[in-house]
Order: C-alpha cells, then sequence, then structure tokens
C-alpha cells in the first residue's frame, strides 16, 4: 500500500490492518479476552473504546503544547478517565444491558494499552485532525478484531452470532470456547493466522513484518516509562 | 463469605489473570525469564496490597461522604499512579536492595488493570477495608503463582520445535488457556 504518511485514509488503514492494536502490536489484552463472550458485548467494548481513544487523542493533540512535558503521563490518565466516566454515565443511561454485561471493564478502560499507547505514541506529537483519524483508524482496528474473536467465540461455544441461532439442531456447543480458555486459544489462533499471512507477504514483496515494529518494545505502551529495560534485560539473559 | 473462603478465590478459583483476564500485559510481556517473573509478581503483591487499603479508605471516608462515587475510577487511577510513585521513591531512599530487586517493574504497574480493576471489584462487592486488603494481597498472590509457573514453562518451550506462525505470542496464548483449563479444576471445590 502506498499511501502518504499522515493523511486520513492512511492512519485507518494503518489501524485496521498494518498496525492492528490486537493483531499487531499486541495492545488491551485485557478488554480483548475478556469481553469477547459474545458478538453483542465485543461491539459494545470496541465501540466505546473507539468513542474514548478518538476524543482523548482529539483532546491531548489540542492541548500538548500546554501540557508540561514532565507532567504528561499524569494529565493522560486524568483526560482519559474523565472521558472514561461520561461514556460510563452514557452507557448505563441508553443501554443498560451491555452496560451490565461489560461491568467492571468498562472503568478498566483507563488501564487500556491501546490509549496510552497512542496518546503517547501519536496524539502528544502531532496536529488534531490527524490524531481523531489515528484514533478512529486505532478504534475500529480494535473494534473489527474483537468483532472476529467474539463471532468466533459465540459461534462455537454457543451457536449463535449475535444471539441467533445459526447452527443446526445436530451441533452440540462446546461450552469452553464462551468460558476463559477459549479466549485465549481463539485469540492465539488468530496471531497464528495474522503471522502466516505476513510471512507470505514477506516471502512475496521481501518487506521483513518484524522490522516495524510488530511485538517489540516501539508498539509497548510502556516504553517510556521502562525505557526498553525490561525488554532488554531479557534478550540479553536469552541471548547469553 | 468468610475471609478465608475470599483469599482462596482470589488466589485460585477466580484467578486474576486465568479467569478475570486482569494484568495480561504484564503476564505476557514479563514472563520470558523466571526471575524477572518473580520480581514482578512481587512488585504487583506488593503494590496491590497497599493500593487495595488506600483505595478503600479513600472511598470510604471521603468519596462516599461527600457523594462522589461516580469519581471513583479517575480518583483510583490517580491514587495508584501517586502511590507507584511513592513507593519508588520511598525504596530507593531507604530499601536499596527491594529497589533494585523490583525497581524497573515499577513503573509498569501504574498501567496494569489488576491494581485498577481489584480496587473497583472491592467497591463493587462492598468489602469493608480490611476484607479488600485481605482480597488484593490474595489477588496479588494468584498473579504471582500465574506468572511464575508461566515463566517456568516458556523457559522451557525455548528448546522446543514451534511452528513458525506460532512462535512467541501465539504459543504463549496457547499455554495460557491449557493453564487456564487446569485452573478450572479449582471451582470444582
Amino acid at each position: 500500500m502506498n499511501m502518504s504518511k499522515d493523511k486520513p485514509l492512511e492512519r485507518i488503514w494503518n489501524g485496521i490492518y498494518v498496525e492492528n492494536p490486537v493483531f499487531c502490536l499486541i495492545l488491551g489484552m485485557c478488554p480483548t479476552l475478556a469481553t469477547t463472550t459474545s458478538a453483542t458485548n465485543a461491539i459494545g467494548m470496541g465501540l466505546s473504546t473507539t468513542a474514548i481513544l478518538t476524543a482523548s487523542n482529539l483532546m491531548i493533540s489540542l492541548l500538548k503544547k500546554v501540557i508540561p512535558n514532565r507532567m504528561r503521563i499524569p494529565s493522560y490518565i486524568v483526560i482519559i478517565a474523565s472521558f472514561v466516566t461520561i461514556v460510563e454515565f452514557l452507557m448505563e443511561g441508553f443501554t443498560p444491558e451491555v452496560y451490565k454485561a461489560l461491568g467492571i471493564y468498562i472503568p478498566l478502560i483507563v488501564v487500556n494499552c491501546i490509549i496510552m499507547g497512542r496518546a503517547e505514541a501519536y496524539a502528544g506529537k502531532k496536529g488534531p485532525v490527524e490524531s481523531i483519524f489515528d484514533g478512529l483508524g486505532m478504534g475500529i482496528g480494535f473494534t473489527i478484531a474483537l468483532l472476529l474473536i467474539g463471532s468466533v467465540r459465540e459461534l462455537v461455544g454457543a451457536g449463535t452470532i449475535f444471539g441467533i441461532k445459526v447452527t443446526p439442531g445436530i451441533y452440540v456447543p462446546v461450552n469452553i470456547f464462551i468460558l476463559a480458555p477459549g479466549a485465549f486459544l481463539v485469540m492465539a489462533f488468530f496471531v497464528a493466522i495474522m503471522n502466516k499471512l505476513k510471512i507470505g507477504a514477506a516471502r512475496r514483496t521481501g518487506w521483513d513484518p518484524t522490522e516495524n515494529g510488530c511485538a517489540d518494545c516501539s508498539g509497548c505502551a510502556h516504553r517510556n516509562n521502562c525505557s526498553g529495560k525490561v525488554s532488554s534485560e531479557e534478550n540479553t539473559e536469552v541471548k547469553s | 463469605m468468610s475471609i478465608m473462603m475470599i483469599a482462596l478465590t482470589a488466589a485460585l478459583i477466580n484467578n486474576v489473570v486465568l479467569s478475570q483476564f486482569l494484568g495480561i500485559c504484564a503476564f505476557l510481556g514479563v514472563s520470558k525469564k523466571s526471575k524477572s517473573a518473580v520480581g514482578m509478581g512481587f512488585a504487583v503483591t506488593f503494590v496491590l496490597t497497599l493500593s487495595s487499603l488506600v483505595c478503600g479508605v479513600i472511598y470510604r471516608f471521603l468519596l462516599v461522604p461527600f457523594g462522589l462515587e461516580y469519581l471513583k475510577t479517575i480518583a483510583f487511577i490517580l491514587i495508584v499512579a501517586a502511590l507507584v510513585q511513592f513507593v519508588e521513591m520511598f525504596l530507593k531512599k531507604f530499601v536499596k536492595s527491594l529497589y533494585d530487586a523490583l525497581g524497573i517493574y515499577l513503573p509498569l504497574i501504574t498501567t496494569n488493570c489488576a491494581v485498577l480493576g481489584v480496587a473497583l471489584i472491592n467497591v463493587q462487592k462492598d468489602y469493608d477495608i480490611l476484607t479488600g486488603t485481605v482480597n488484593g494481597f490474595f489477588t496479588a498472590i494468584g498473579f504471582l503463582i500465574a506468572i511464575a509457573i508461566m515463566s517456568f514453562i516458556r523457559e522451557k518451550m525455548e528448546y522446543n520445535d514451534v511452528p513458525k506462525a506460532f512462535q512467541g505470542f501465539p504459543i504463549v496464548m496457547i499455554t495460557a488457556a491449557l493453564m487456564s483449563i487446569a485452573f478450572f479444576g479449582f471451582s470444582s471445590f
């Protein structure tokens, strides 16, 4: 894909495929695994995260000149937490069933690494328009990933999609897929498929999928905190 | 529910990582070597116990009397962030050996959802301060158990021949799935 950087379309494609937050950057694992018991829950989580991500990206990008560099992490946290509280109220009022199903995982959007990661890696440096589209792209990528995982888990584990029965009566649902182990299992296979696609693409075009920072330090929301110390400590020990 | 039962539930039956999916980032990110995994586990234990206590006190004596319960998300995350900074400074100055062991993991804990998650669960289940702190401590013990086992398995896995597409993250997730099935055994108690 040849698209100039920081254009709206490029940002959205980047969030959906190139740097998909779930399958490529492996960020935001807690909500990904916990709220994908059904397709409906997955959409609810995905959309609320998208809304918060876009709003906080815009806000942080507008305030980046005002926020002193040393105080930026606490400021980001307060901004994100405020938006989360707003969304929590809105969901409680308008979609009480989804609010109940997602429960504690809505306030936990505050510590979703994707939002903090985007604030640090993108919104804190770029202009408001690009930041909105970056947030939208990442949010849509997150929603699609959640929807995929949620649909597979619901289909195999309960024989339904969005609560509608789709499998023939002879099929006995494999309950474990809507329980905790199923989340890990489905996620593992999705990332393996993504890896397979990337390995294939690399063989055809000579593009190295690993150089883009998939699942290494550059995608990690904590890299400014740890400045690569944890990862380098682990890697040196592995090598020696 | 007795304290004993809460402790058992928090540590094993409702394991924070394997059945509630909290603290997954740290669980996957820092479990390559057993030394760093155990270090992370103890750092989380330390912070989680303290933060459940402090969040419980602030919620009971500050937010509830003024009718500010809806601010709990913002309040708790700020308490956790401040607490982590404070603990780091305190350890650096007074307990150097502990700081050397836990130092690099402490800043990562601010965004560990287990810490905020437990504070919110304590409020949701209406635990008093003592019960909440016990819940926090044993949840952290559950985290320590899970991350330690995971790191031991991953060290062994270094020598295994894993299919290329499954190398790295996917095989770790499959290991976690098997561990999660094993932990299901506890729920039949």
